[in-house]
């Protein structure tokens, strides 16, 4: 008879081979960064010194280096207070899109087709009270009030760069917490070997799933090793605010990494499955769009280019880097998969 | 009506300046600079059925108008691709136009327009003859051309596309003879009967 221990290590937490191999070289890497862009040291202490006591802790840091090393998109301080923002820059250097950018130019053809169309319409859209059912592979499917979700974790400012696949991008200040912390809460069981998110399906506060544009509820998913990946981000707001009906408001996924269809909105449901998700987009065009999207400058959009991308603001073209800039830390999770074929 | 011929553009130049554009401008303006182009050259495929339709012959001077503001609207989208999406970037444009078909079927709805563009003045209509003919039919080629490239664009919601892909194919019966005897015989009989009406009747 298998009596479940409550800290019994669901298997959604063991590093992958590769990443635990290649952990040294992250560690340095990131220590290396660290001092450039003048983040705290403090935050390396803590994955080297074991930590005393809650065995919690000490299997976090033992079994996922992935989570060592400070994130270099992290704008140091606490979260809330209030910023100057012309200040703060991503890890690249490079300049964040204005606020006014950021929410009249979406993508969420739950609020209509057009870019300026979620501005118009999404304040229709019901923020509160919201629920986020769990379900699925899960030690306790339930659902839980979105202050259930989102309340336990501190928030912290992360820049991170947001690549569309139609080849324009913008770099956000996401206030938000790392979608890991939120997976470790809620305890897949070993037979989660995906995440799927399903955006809100309500005609009523969101006019545009009037028509079948697409197969509503918007639906995306990750892999378990993607999905703990440090880099993925639940997202409650940015600069500072809550996020705006238009980006996705209550709470929102960013997955900097992959192109922005992925990074899904308005989440009312989180389930853990075995079988790969069939994400909304890869639907509606298999051919041109896929479940990884991880952003590839030599894998085109059989329409268009991804070599070149507008970033939002500026003139000329710029050209797109492997992973939206973040191969050094995401690279490994698809070490020896044809990106080609797994677009 | 060159004023209101130019007005869409003018509109576009004025928003751009006063900031009204959205957060990607150059979108904007190649969408809109195409959009009205296609529009425009529907207008002036629409011409001569409509002529025929309703008998009013003199709508004729406009096909011209509208076809050669067609011609520049067009080639302000192209130019805008060339300089301002592109900047010069010659490799990257090749490639656009050799490998993504719906750029090539852009770029080959504006080629045919040149030489239309060129061949529209009275000195050719009566150089060419009966060649003009034939050779302004392409214009139909040209829009349809311009249509896939527009389809071809679109991500998700291709209402508009294919409302104007209706238009034009109605514009393409309405000129199969068969059609065109039939519309002609009825506004003929229609105008006869509205001649009676008003007492001009025969003895």
């Amino acid at each position: 008879m298998l009596i479940r221990r409550r800290d019994d290590i669901p298997s959604s937490e063991i590093t992958p081979e590769s990443a635990y191999l290649d952990r040294r070289r992250f560690i340095n890497e990131a220590a290396r960064f660290t001092v450039a862009a003048g983040v705290a040291p403090g935050l390396l202490v803590g994955c080297d010194s074991a930590a005393a006591g809650d065995t919690g802790e000490a299997r976090r840091t033992a079994a996922t280096d992935e989570s060592a090393g400070p994130d270099r998109s992290l704008v140091p301080g606490e979260p809330n207070q209030e910023r100057d923002w012309s200040k703060v820059k991503s890890e690249m250097g490079e300049d964040l899109t204005p606020y006014e950018d950021v929410t009249t130019y979406n993508n969420f053809y739950e609020f209509g087709g057009s870019k300026a169309d979620p501005a118009r319409n999404a304040h229709t859209l019901q923020p509160r009270p919201w629920s986020v059912a769990v379900e699925g592979e899960v030690v306790r499917p339930a659902v839980y009030d979105v202050e259930d979700i989102v309340g336990p974790h501190d928030a912290e400012d992360r820049v991170y760069r947001l690549r569309c696949v139609e080849a324009w991008s913008m770099v956000i200040p996401w206030r938000g917490f790392a979608l890991r912390d939120l997976i470790d809460r809620l305890q897949p069981t070993s037979k989660a070997k995906y995440v799927e998110f399903h955006t809100l399906h309500d005609p009523e506060q969101m006019p545009g799933q009037r028509r079948r544009v697409l197969d509503w509820p918007y639906v995306e998913g990750l892999r378990m090793d993607e999905a703990m990946h440090p880099l993925a981000l639940i997202s409650t707001g940015l600069y500072g605010r809550d996020l705006p009906n238009q980006n996705g408001a209550p709470l929102r996924l960013v997955v900097p990494w992959k192109y922005g269809f992925k990074s899904i909105k308005s989440i009312v449901r989180i389930r853990f499955v075995e079988q790969q998700p069939v994400n909304t987009w890869q639907l509606s065009a298999p051919n041109e769009y896929g479940f990884y999207a991880n952003v590839n400058p030599e894998v085109d959009h059989p329409r268009w280019s991804q070599a070149r991308e507008r970033r939002i603001g500026e003139f000329r073209r710029r050209p797109t880097l492997p992973f939206n800039g973040y191969a050094d830390q995401v690279a490994s999770l698809y070490a020896g998969m044809d990106l080609r074929k797994n677009f | 009506m060159w004023s209101a011929a130019a007005a869409p553009g003018a509109w576009l130049a004025f928003e751009f300046w006063q900031n009204r554009l959205s957060a990607n401008p150059i979108e904007d303006i190649m969408h809109r600079l195409g959009w009205w182009g296609l529009v425009f050259l529907v207008a002036s495929i629409a011409v001569t059925p409509v002529r025929r339709f309703t008998g009013w012959n003199r709508i004729i001077r406009w096909r011209r108008f509208l076809g050669l503001w067609a011609f520049a609207y067009l080639t302000s989208h192209f130019l805008t691709y060339l300089v301002l999406d592109q900047f010069f970037a010659w490799e990257f444009i090749l490639e656009d136009i050799v490998e993504r078909p719906f750029i090539l079927s852009g770029f080959a709805a504006w080629l045919l327009l040149i030489p239309l563009a060129v061949t529209s003045t009275k000195g050719w209509i009566r150089r060419l003859g009966k060649r003009w003919t034939r050779l302004h039919r392409l214009a139909y080629v040209s829009a349809l051309l311009g249509l896939l490239h527009f389809y071809w664009k679109v991500k998700a919601d291709t209402r508009e596309p294919l409302v104007f892909a209706m238009i034009v194919l109605v514009l393409l019966i309405l000129r199969v003879p068969i059609v065109r005897k039939l519309v002609e015989e009825k506004r003929r009989a229609w105008q006869r009967g509205r001649r009676e009406g008003k007492g001009l009747r025969a003895t």
